[in-house]
């Protein structure tokens, strides 16, 4: 059977992101409507049976999040909606945002309305500011319609939805350097525990979820969650949004079952539709470039939580990014390795310090200026970057590296004994300017 | 001596503390200060800092970057020291401390947009503007910066212009007819990053 997209049906159509469509066409704040005439830990329990898990990249139930929040508190309680989307190769929730707001809305009413919050943080990056205006200009729709506002549609629950502009820092999408900057302080992340759930913002109970993540929650309300368990593999139900990019004929956000396989995804007629300019296919990192490369063998795995961990990979923000054969893989792990660099926050030495290293050593052997000892070093001081720092950035900043000395070791050998790079693809720089001048 | 003694490392994050120049003395316009005295609204009286950020976007909007006269002013706002806000400045990449050209062009260099030639688009960039990344040219206009990734990586090479415009699919031989019909037409020449439905 075709799947049938849920959260992206209509996004191509005019006028998909305004109040009138979003009530007309896809049952809008039905299922906030339907919720607030239920008992809030009735919520958290249906969002449990359904199996949702966060769609941000840790995969974490959003039920289980949802229940550890805090209740008994005099502390107000937030909801803070991670939508900072910086993961490298992710664009899905710029989707959801500019095409769909009211969803997003409704999710964080009904989130707030399930874990006993009164007010809902929208932290959006601050590139986004096109998408933040549409977000603005619907959340002042509903306020005018009662969706929310004071005693929403007389039920006596009070909901408010602001808007929170990040200033650009891919740190900021950890949740607890999300909860710093949303304090108006440098986006490092917190030592854990506490978790959010306890101590988030302002130092009182919080959720942070992902906008994907509560964009399904007015689903499973409004269909239950047997409906949303059925839609995916066991564990990983629900609708999926899949951003792909690189080098295919047709990128761009595809919402599928977690059934189908990454093949489907990259090559299928409905998604990407094949590699660019008829390249081979070489290599795909399935889910935002902090996780480790798949290789052609594995393309016949569904692209679900478990079965990419399964294949030795992560799910992630389920952002691919496909490359052809002329990529070279010293030149990727020096491209991510510039980003990691940079977007490193520096409260952690091993990330910090091992980051700007590692791109150095990179940079080296990309120059073939390397000797067969640097290899021996890129992987120790990758490996002793991961599980030393407060947040997973350092892992992540170590991944290119791992994984690309683990499938393509031969391409650093090859960059050492011939002195230069052996894959300098057409689409590279020409001049010495980028090659790591700075 | 270093542990490794063939690479200078630890050098990118090392801690310079450069003081952003006073420049002139700062207010919002009545408009600004009308815009920055409802967002504190937003969060709890007892935490105004939170609208640090948006404090100095309003400041880059009225005079183009973050002056430290400007930061003092954010300070008075915001009620916490000068040297917090300074803090939070030197931290987020979209805040100036120093005057940038009238149209910021920030091409984004991470791998999606790599893939597909965005190295060639800042070396396209570079050689019709005559500057390097991170330099202004004279007359003012013009600012290139190569940024992180920008989020939009299904139509790579993406650029954003300034903070609130945005070109798509820019190949590195358009380039140089972009920067010209940029100069020409503003913000006329540019694709915008949407699914603009509406406009097709």
């Amino acid at each position: 059977m075709a799947y049938e997209p849920v959260l992206t049906n209509h996004v191509r159509e005019p006028n998909a992101f305004t109040l009138d469509f979003y009530l007309q066409k896809a049952r809008g704040y039905e299922g906030l409507r339907k919720a607030l005439t239920l008992k809030p830990n009735d919520i958290i329990e249906q969002v449990k049976a359904s199996g949702l898990r966060g769609r941000g990249g840790a995969g974490f139930p959003t039920g289980l999040k949802w229940q550890f929040v805090l209740k008994d508190t005099p502390k107000p309680k937030y909801i803070a909606c991670n939508a900072d989307e910086s993961e490298p190769g992710t664009f899905k929730d710029h989707v959801l945002m500019e095409r769909n707001p009211h969803l997003l809305i409704e999710g964080c009413a009904i989130g707030c309305y399930a874990i006993g919050a009164k007010v809902a943080y929208i932290y959006i990056r601050g590139e986004f500011l096109h998408v933040q205006e549409t977000l603005e200009r619907a959340v002042a729709e509903a306020y005018r319609a009662g969706h929310l506002g004071k005693n929403i549609y007389g039920s006596g629950f009070d909901c408010d939805v602001f808007i929170h502009r990040g200033a650009g820092a891919y740190e900021a999408g950890e949740e607890t350097a999300l909860i710093e900057s949303l304090e108006g302080k440098r986006a490092q992340p917190r030592l854990k525990p506490p978790f959010p759930a306890v101590e988030g913002v302002y130092n009182c109970p919080t959720a942070v979820n992902n906008v994907e993540t509560l964009c399904n929650v007015p689903l499973i309300v409004l269909n239950g969650p047997e409906w949303f368990a059925g839609l995916g593999p066991e564990k990983n139900g629900g609708p999926k949004l899949f951003c792909i990019s690189g080098h295919v004929k047709r990128p761009g956000t595809y919402e599928a079952s977690m059934h189908t396989t990454l093949r489907d995804l990259v090559f299928g007629d409905q998604y990407a539709q094949g590699m660019k300019d008829g390249r081979a296919f070489k290599a795909i990192i399935p889910g935002g470039s902090s996780v480790p490369i798949l290789l052609e063998k594995d393309l016949d795995t569904p692209a679900s939580f478990d079965h990419i961990q399964k294949a030795g990979s992560l799910l992630g923000s389920a952002g691919l990014i496909v490359m052809d054969d002329t990529v070279c893989m010293v030149w990727l792990a020096m491209n991510l390795l510039h980003f990691y660099r940079h977007e490193s926050c520096g409260k952690c030495t091993p990330c910090r310090e091992g980051g700007d290293w590692l791109y150095k050593l990179l940079q080296r052997v990309e120059r073939g200026e390397g000797q067969m000892k640097d290899i021996d070093l890129l992987f120790g001081v990758a490996t002793n970057i991961v599980g030393k720092t407060l947040c997973a950035f350092g892992d992540a900043a170590a991944t290119p590296v791992l994984t690309t000395l683990n499938h393509f070791r031969n391409e650093f050998e090859a960059h050492i004994h011939e002195g230069r790079c052996t894959l300098p693809a057409q689409w590279r720089a020409k001049g010495p300017m980028l090659a790591g001048a700075h | 001596m270093s542990f490794h003694p063939h690479i200078e490392y630890a050098t990118f994050h090392r801690s310079e503390r450069k003081l952003a120049e006073l420049g002139d003395e700062f207010r919002y316009t009545s408009e600004h200060q009308a815009i920055f005295d409802e967002l504190v609204t937003h969060y709890p009286p007892d935490q105004r800092k939170s609208a640090i950020l948006y404090a100095l976007f309003l400041v880059q909007k009225q005079q183009g970057y973050v002056s430290g006269a400007s930061m003092r002013f954010v300070a008075e706002q915001i009620r916490c020291t000068p040297a917090e806000v300074e803090d939070v400045v030197s931290y987020y990449t979209m805040f100036y401390t120093k005057p940038v050209g009238k149209y910021v062009l920030n091409v984004c260099r991470t791998l999606s947009c790599a893939l597909l030639g965005a190295e060639r688009v800042t070396e396209e960039l570079s050689a019709k503007l005559g500057i390097a990344p991170g330099q202004t040219t004279p007359d003012g206009m013009f600012t290139l910066m190569e940024v992180e990734c920008l989020g939009a990586c299904d139509r790579a090479p993406v650029l954003m212009i300034n903070d609130d415009g945005w070109h798509e699919r820019l190949a590195p031989e358009q380039a140089g007819t972009f920067v010209d019909d940029l100069r020409a037409r503003g913000y006329a020449a540019l694709t915008g990053c949407h699914l603009h439905v509406e406009k097709k």
